[in-house]
């Protein structure tokens, strides 16, 4: 058992490494711009490095410390600055995520539970299940989004636009909820089932004391992989749909002005990746949170 | 049927199967009868349908033909009744559980109080010496304390049968012996009725007050001896009568198996 001083130290440590991968990566990228520029100031082959290794100039590799500046420029004088803008747009596209990874998870683990019911049910619904994540997001996200705008008269809430992208984020979550829940729901042993049958245990006592437990340690790598696949189902379906306020409107203009000002895509793209890691560090605390009592430390 | 028989079991049979190619008889035409406060061992080659028979027994498998009641009753209404503590060769501990929380999960399934099942919770694992062991997780415990948080477990809802098969395969020699000691314990005081299931001759004639020998599939009970030892101390293992009746229940095995 780890006590709390060794806990903290463990934390210390793993900032450290993070704040020194930073650092190393910020190094790297400098390294080969300036390689790159090398490269293209010689204006000739370098051995045979330089015919194949792309060049560099302060357009495509713009220099850390102007991305880093950037953030608190503003394209309009006295406007918001990009630092702001990325903040918001990844909030919006955060919320967008979050509802959908939240509906996501709950479908996946209602077909889980659906399918866990019977082999004939798994072996029938399971391969629709697979196929249904071959169709292509970028082309039925503007669908989704032009279904929800016909106005959807049942629900109690006038249907947004960032509903629709939540809609997507839903697609591209449930699929490993279901697959992966569905593999913990199984995992105990018929030993263990039939335990709770001795103890004249109903269905649903079985799937709650049970099953739903057993099953956490599979739902977890698959909630990780549904949480970044969230934000970037949003993100995506923000841009194929023409959705604004969220990270992938911002992509999109600053994709546009990228010849003036290229620092301010390198912005949003950190902020892109901030925000997917952010998705994560919730469902890894979610999961130290449930796990870590089981007398298995959870790493 | 006899009211002072907690199992009585008649002409039973279970075809795996049935009707179909591949269809297994693994029990045929068996006979068992087992009164209350009985310690009855099944011993018998392996694959012979020891399991088979236990489960049957349990309620977890339906009978292709025959009669078995427990207590006056069918096999399922026992179950549902909780009539039966099941023991396995695998703890079969909830993992995300403490001991003591193993332990009143089934006391919570039938919707007993927190105050009432922690208190019998505590009672039961100081009945397996392992009262300072409540708040342990699976993981920290050794393979013969979870099978005593799981013997604790079964006991812990007052069944009148105490089911186990092959509890203490999966130990060392050592724990082994130490288990059938505090099994022998356990069973003298909770006064229930068991029937185990093992392919250890020693450990049959050590804990039983009859060895039921079952033949090779499709099994019936081929022969029942009773052992009558004076005492069961560690001690007893190596006094004469013991190896007496270890080598009668072998000799008995033996001529069954070679039928």
């Amino acid at each position: 058992m780890a006590d709390l001083s060794s806990t903290r130290r463990t934390r210390a440590r793993r900032t450290l490494i993070f704040a020194a991968f930073l650092v190393a990566l910020a190094l790297l990228y400098t390294g080969y711009k300036a390689f790159g520029q090398a490269i293209d100031d010689s204006q000739r082959d370098w051995w045979v490095v330089g015919s194949f290794l792309p060049r560099s100039d302060d357009k495509n590799m713009p220099p850390v410390l102007d991305i880093l500046a950037e953030f608190g420029e503003a394209p309009r004088e006295g406007g918001t600055t990009i630092g702001r803008l990325t903040l918001d747009g990844a909030l919006f596209t955060l919320r967008e995520a979050a509802v959908g990874f939240a509906a996501g998870t709950i479908i996946g683990l209602a077909i889980a539970v659906v399918l866990l019911q019977s082999r004939r049910a798994e072996r029938g619904v399971l391969p629709y299940v697979i196929a249904s994540q071959t169709v292509p997001l970028i082309a039925i996200a503007p669908i989704v989004v032009v279904w929800g705008r016909t106005g959807l008269e049942f629900l109690p809430w006038e249907w947004q636009d960032w509903m629709s992208v939540s809609l997507i984020a839903t697609y591209l979550t449930f699929f490993p909820v279901a697959v992966n829940g569905l593999r913990g729901l199984q995992s105990p042993s018929p030993e263990a089932t039939e335990l709770m049958q001795s103890y004249a245990a109903s269905r649903r006592q079985i799937l709650r004391r049970l099953q739903l437990p057993a099953s956490l340690p599979f739902l977890f790598p698959a909630l990780r992989i549904a949480a970044t696949a969230s934000v970037v189902g949003a993100i995506v379906g923000e841009i194929s749909a023409g959705v604004r306020g969220g990270l992938g409107r911002l992509i999109l203009d600053f994709a546009g002005k990228y010849i003036t000002g290229p620092e301010r895509l390198y912005v949003a793209i950190i902020g892109a990746c901030i925000t997917g890691l952010v998705a994560v560090g919730v469902v890894a605390a979610a999961e130290r949170l449930l796990l870590a009592r089981r007398g298995i430390v959870a790493q | 049927m006899a009211q002072d028989l907690v199992l009585e079991i008649a002409g039973l049979e279970k075809t795996f199967n049935p009707g179909r190619s591949n269809a297994v008889t693994a029990i045929s035409d068996l006979y068992l009868a087992v009164r209350p406060r009985e310690f009855v061992s099944i011993i018998g080659p392996s694959g012979c349908g020891k399991s088979t028979l236990l489960r049957l027994v349990g309620g977890l498998i339906e009978p292709t033909a025959g009669e078995l009641s427990v207590n006056g009753r069918s096999a399922q209404e026992a179950r549902l009744g909780r009539d039966y503590g099941m023991v396995f060769q695998a703890a079969g501990l909830l993992d995300w559980r403490t001991a003591i929380r193993n332990v009143e999960l089934p006391l919570e399934l039938m919707g007993w109080s927190k105050l009432r099942r922690r208190k019998r919770a505590k009672e039961m694992l100081e009945l397996v010496d392992l009262g300072g062991f409540a708040s342990h997780y699976p993981a920290e415990l050794s393979g013969g304390m979870q099978q005593r948080v799981s013997i604790a477990r079964a006991l812990s809802f007052e069944p009148s049968l105490l089911l186990m098969d092959e509890p203490f395969g999966a130990l060392d020699e050592m724990t082994r012996e130490y288990m059938q000691t505090e099994l022998l314990k356990i069973w003298r005081e909770t006064a229930t009725t068991v029937i185990f299931i093992t392919h250890s001759i020693p450990e049959a004639v050590f804990l039983s007050t009859r060895v039921a020998v079952m033949s090779p599939r499709p099994a019936r009970i081929a022969a029942e001896l009773p052992i009558d030892l004076p005492e069961r101390t560690p001690q007893t293992r190596d006094t004469e009568e013991f190896f007496r009746d270890v080598s009668l229940v072998r000799r008995t095995l033996r001529s069954v198996e070679g039928q």
